[in-house]
């Protein structure tokens, strides 16, 4: 059963486009983290599968139905990016508030047991933490009992010891069957807690598949350095170089191996000076992958043809 | 699903909110005991045949309802502002449980504040039978339906730092307008504007019990009239507002 099916989604803000043709398939039962930096286009996108914003092109349907038609079934739980708690309830009063709303919603110790927030129960929501907050709405959104569980950046503001029990939790929640979708721009988050990863970059997917082959494709390190007349087809051919480009007298190496790639270019050439060697964050990556073969809308880039 | 579990942590917050509460019914309050302190002991003011401490504690009321309903407002646009008002989106919280609570805690507040007045113009001697207290408090509460919408409406449509002059300039120019401090000129621009104005009438609806001419139908055309514009209003607005703020 599919849960997601969005078919060329598109919205603008003014003149921003924020979302340029998005298609995603997410399968009942699919844990799928939506990968990009920030101005990617991914709360917009969750927006429009939501509900919440209406798309100006394209399709959204969840459990073969309308969005609204799936909320007010009760079916989707959510987090969203933006978002304190209303004040003057306790936890424990929020959460009931939240679960009478639901057909068949979680009970509510069960939830506060859950997210780690029982000993917090009875504390009013404005004294509550950055960590604690992101925590209690995280109870908000599970309380729902959803068949759909959609988190845009769940862990920001959490520490260490939140994000953990965090993780721990949302892998009870996935094995019980729910489909769980979470926006992210933490690669580690979607390789520990994605069966897949959907990439976004500019309003678009760049890239869809497995969470390994992502991180094959997106854990590679840099190497800059400033090399004046470089020979580029040269640099290409160096073991462990996948790609080459120019920037002003500098010349970046994007590498699957590094270190064979460093050695190598030192042999090759020994006037390189002012080297770096970064790990390629998702930026790069986002670069890379969609300045090879830019992306049509509505025409993902398979990871596997790329690498 | 029927929301009431909702509606009843909805009345919960308004009562846990002191600053908010202390605030709302407090102003009114301090007002009265400022205008109709010193006058207490006017029997008949401006020849009007009323007490002074009467004549300014149904004006009063008519404020600080007023004022009350329309605090929903604020209360509205700081959900907002939290995003919690996209949070209810995705719940299967249907508007019409939604916009009953928002009218209900206006209305609670709406009566704390009535029941603060006339507690406070008893303590100044104001006493009628129990009929007149009743049938005043049941007009002004039929007639304070257009505040409820208007609060709900400038609570969605406003943002968290603009609707607090909003609320504080609108409230002094609806009760100015509508007469509440004073009686308005008896014909003239003041007169025709505020004939028009839902808060002229709930001046009017209040003095009838303790007096003042039944209100006509004019008046409540007026009344029935903004109820209509508003509440379409607020529900449009209600329904437009799922985006981010």
């Amino acid at each position: 059963m599919t849960a997601i099916e969005a078919r060329g989604l598109r919205k603008s803000y003014g003149a921003v486009e924020a979302v340029r043709g998005v298609d995603i398939s997410i399968d009942a039962g699919e844990t799928v983290a939506l990968l990009g930096p920030n101005g990617a286009g991914k709360s917009t996108t969750i927006d429009m599968l939501l509900g919440l914003a209406r798309p100006d092109g394209g399709e959204a349907s969840v459990f073969g139905g309308s969005p609204t038609a799936a909320v007010d079934a009760g079916w989707v739980g959510a987090m969203l990016q933006t978002g304190a708690l209303i004040r003057d309830l306790s936890v424990r009063e929020l959460v009931a508030m939240v679960a009478s709303l639901y057909p068949s919603p979680l009970a509510v110790e069960h939830v506060l047991e859950l997210t780690g927030i029982a000993e917090l129960a009875d504390q009013r929501t404005q004294k509550l933490s950055g960590g604690e907050t992101q925590r209690a709405r995280f109870a908000v959104a599970i309380v729902a009992n959803p068949k759909l569980l959609v988190l845009d950046e769940p862990t920001v503001a959490m520490d260490v010891e939140g994000r953990r029990s965090f993780w721990a939790t949302m892998r009870t929640l996935a094995s019980e069957g729910r489909t769980i979708l979470f926006a992210t721009h933490y690669l580690e988050e979607a390789d520990a807690y994605a069966d897949r990863a959907i990439l976004m970059a500019h309003g678009r997917v760049v890239a869809d598949g497995p969470t390994n082959e992502i991180k094959a494709r997106v854990g590679t390190r840099t190497i800059k350095a400033t090399l004046p007349g470089a020979d580029l087809a040269a640099l290409r051919e160096l073991p462990g170089v996948s790609s080459a480009e120019r920037r002003g007298e500098a010349v970046v190496l994007s590498c699957a191996d590094s270190d064979a790639a460093i050695r190598a270019l030192l042999r090759e050439e020994p006037d390189a000076r002012d080297i770096e060697i970064v790990a390629a964050g998702l930026e790069e990556a986002f670069v890379e992958l969609t300045a090879d073969r830019p992306a049509a809308p509505g025409e993902p880039v398979a990871l596997g043809g790329l690498a | 699903m029927s929301g009431l579990l909702y509606t009843r942590f909805e009345l919960t917050r308004v009562l846990r909110n002191r600053r908010f509460f202390i605030l709302s019914l407090g102003f009114p309050l301090v007002l009265f005991f400022l205008i109709a302190g010193p006058n207490r002991n006017v029997s008949d003011l401006a020849k009007s045949g009323i007490s002074a401490p009467l004549y300014f504690m149904v004006g009063m009321a008519a404020f600080g309802t007023m004022s009350a309903m329309l605090s929903s407002g604020a209360r509205i646009a700081a959900e907002r502002a939290v995003g919690w008002n996209r949070q209810l989106r995705i719940s299967p919280l249907s508007t019409r449980s939604y916009l009953r609570a928002k009218v209900l805690t206006a209305y609670l507040m709406a009566l704390l504040s009535l029941a603060v007045l006339y507690i406070s113009g008893a303590s100044l001697g104001v006493s009628m039978s129990a009929s007149r207290w009743m049938a005043m408090t049941a007009m002004i509460l039929v007639c304070l339906v257009p505040f409820a919408a208007l609060g709900i409406a400038i609570g969605h449509l406003l943002t968290p730092d603009s609707i607090g002059p909003a609320l504080g300039g609108g409230v002094a120019l609806l009760a100015t307008l509508g007469g509440t401090w004073s009686p308005l000129p008896a014909h003239g621009f003041l007169h025709d504007v505020g004939q028009l104005l839902p808060s002229y009438w709930l001046v009017q609806a209040s003095h009838v019990a303790i007096g003042g001419h039944p209100m006509g139908a004019e008046g409540w055309a007026v009344i029935a009239g903004w109820t209509a514009v508003l509440a379409a209003v607020a529900q449009r607005a209600y329904r437009r507002d799922t985006g981010r703020v």
